[in-house]
């Protein structure tokens, strides 16, 4: 099954990107004729949006929420007409216009208004919103069907969906969750492990996925890895029991005046924890995504040269990104796991009972 | 740069839909699934366990039937043995009992053996008593018709006296 997912994303990845660049290209060149230009192509791709691509000029216009201190503004964002016209609200009495995918207020006479700008606040439903919403429903209905399985047939074999799941249920229990935080206390923090790992091992999954519902680079949005790690953050202050604030504001065991140097390490060391798992995500997901679309945008730029070098490495391109999009697939776990296993490393420390004091004093 | 920078919107969804689905999944999802596996494998471990209780059992009940066995085998031999010697004081006792009974039986026949030997002999003394008498006077008859013969019977039984 997983193979012909795979066959599935490779081929729709191919034909879907090529039509949505050969599209791009033209709109390109029939607005202004300027040079292809890959970088603005790429952030675009990897970046969120307020509506989500479909194919060729047809795209789903999301809503856009904005709340100012004059009111709620709620409207879809296909009244910006791609970002040419402007959208005058009559209940709050502001103008807003869309550049570069973001939602700015302007004056009457059509220029921007930064001090009015930073003062909205932006929850509209982008591309990634809506990716999340998407992929979140799949992933309740997935998972609470599963356990209606369970629940109907106690004690058998999984079956089907179940048996996929099953042992990635509990290699995260017994290899992630028991090896980090301990047979003591795992089992309080079982459910956050599972619901990261499977959010974003999905999300991964669907970032691949060129066409919707995928096509959200939502595990590549800073935004998204700062609010899962913000999550271990919380759960890891608020489950920490003494022994490891006594670590970090003064290592047992260690002269205070060492304290001195060590006390702020160890403080900047528990932002820089989650800072890590933020970045780490991020990075390789944004990463692969941007090497996959930059061997695409080569086409292009051969293209540009000379039509045949453009399809001379429109070949080798594609069997690059096929190999691109292998290495995704494995990325796609393995960043899935990592972040759950470093999750679950600093869930341990934060519940783990100071048993050998000796060692503690040791290090 | 717009990629790394994180935008509020995004956060705010974010967050509020990763609450919902964790508390959702925590209570509809993970927990039934985490409860159902926990269940089957101890359930799987109890099985395993009484299985292993029940080789046990077998191999206990199994032991137990040997001892049974041997010591049903030994009965046999106690009953054996026993029916053998009760066997044999049988056979003594009728062996001693007859010989007792026939020593009794000769005894009795040499008794009556000898009261009729007596009885023979007594009868044969009475017998020859009588006879001799006849025998006597048939010859006391004869001689003393003459005198002389009288004279020496007196004589001789005169003699037999005065050697008394």
């Amino acid at each position: 099954m997983t193979l012909f997912l795979n066959l599935f994303l490779i081929v729709f990845l191919g034909m879907s990107q090529k039509v949505v660049f050969a599209h791009e290209e033209e709109s390109h060149q029939a607005q202004i004729e300027e040079k292809f230009n890959a970088g603005k192509l790429i952030l675009e791709h990897v970046g969120d949006a307020h509506d989500w691509h479909i194919a060729g000029h047809f795209s789903i216009p999301l809503p856009i929420i904005i709340y100012s201190q004059a009111g709620l503004d709620v409207f879809l964002s296909s009244k910006f007409e791609h970002g040419h016209a402007a959208y005058h609200s009559e209940k709050t009495n502001l103008t807003y216009k869309l550049i570069d995918n973001k939602v700015i207020a302007v004056n009457d006479d059509g220029s921007a208004n930064e001090e009015l700008t930073a003062s909205l606040y932006d929850i509209s439903i982008t591309k990634n919103v809506a990716a999340i919403f998407v992929t979140v429903i799949l992933l309740c209905w997935a998972f609470i069907s599963i356990a209606k399985k369970y629940t109907n047939n106690p004690g058998k074999a999984p079956k089907g969906l179940q048996s996929f799941v099953e042992p990635i249920i509990l290699f995260i229990r017994d290899d992630v969750a028991k090896a980090s935080i301990g047979e003591k206390h795992y089992k309080r923090f079982m459910p956050y492990l599972l619901t990261i790992f499977f959010f974003i091992l999905i999300n991964n999954l669907f970032g691949l996925i060129p066409i919707i519902p995928g096509g959200a680079n939502l595990t590549g949005s800073i935004s998204v890895t700062l609010t899962l790690a913000c999550f271990t953050l919380i759960l890891t202050t608020i489950s920490a029991n003494r022994h490891y604030w006594h670590h970090i504001f003064a290592m047992p065991g260690v002269p205070s005046w060492v304290l001195i140097i060590l006390t702020p390490i160890e403080i900047l060391g528990f932002f820089l924890r989650p800072f890590v798992l933020m970045v780490r995500l991020f990075a390789n997901i944004t990463a692969g995504h941007i090497i996959a679309l930059s061997f695409f945008c080569l086409i292009f730029i051969f293209g540009e040269m000379h039509p045949g070098a453009g399809f001379g490495f429109s070949l080798f391109s594609t069997a690059f990104t096929v190999f691109m999009m292998f290495l995704e697939l494995l990325v796609a776990f393995i960043q899935a796991y990592v972040f759950t296993l470093l999750s679950a490393v600093y869930l341990g420390a934060a519940v783990e009972e100071p048993h050998h004091h000796e060692e503690a004093h040791a290090h | 740069m717009n990629l790394v920078k994180p935008e509020f919107g995004l956060i705010f969804w974010m967050s509020v839909t990763f609450l919902i689905v964790f508390f959702l999944m925590k209570k509809f999802a993970w927990g039934p699934i985490l409860k159902m596996i926990h269940e089957r494998e101890d359930s799987i471990e109890s099985a395993l366990n009484a299985a292993e209780k029940a080789k046990e059992e077998i191999l206990q009940l199994q032991n137990n039937n040997e001892k049974l066995l041997a010591e049903a085998r030994l009965e046999k031999d106690k009953m054996l043995k026993e029916a053998r010697e009760i066997k044999e004081t049988i056979i003594n006792d009728a062996k001693a009992a007859a010989q007792k009974e026939s020593q009794r039986i000769i005894a009795e026949a040499q008794n009556s053996i000898a009261n009729e030997k007596m009885a023979a002999i007594n009868e044969l003394k009475s017998q020859v008593a009588l006879m001799s008498v006849e025998i006597a006077e048939k010859i006391l008859r004869k001689d003393l018709s003459k005198d002389e013969s009288q004279k020496a019977l007196v004589d001789t039984l005169i003699k037999d006296i005065k050697l008394n």
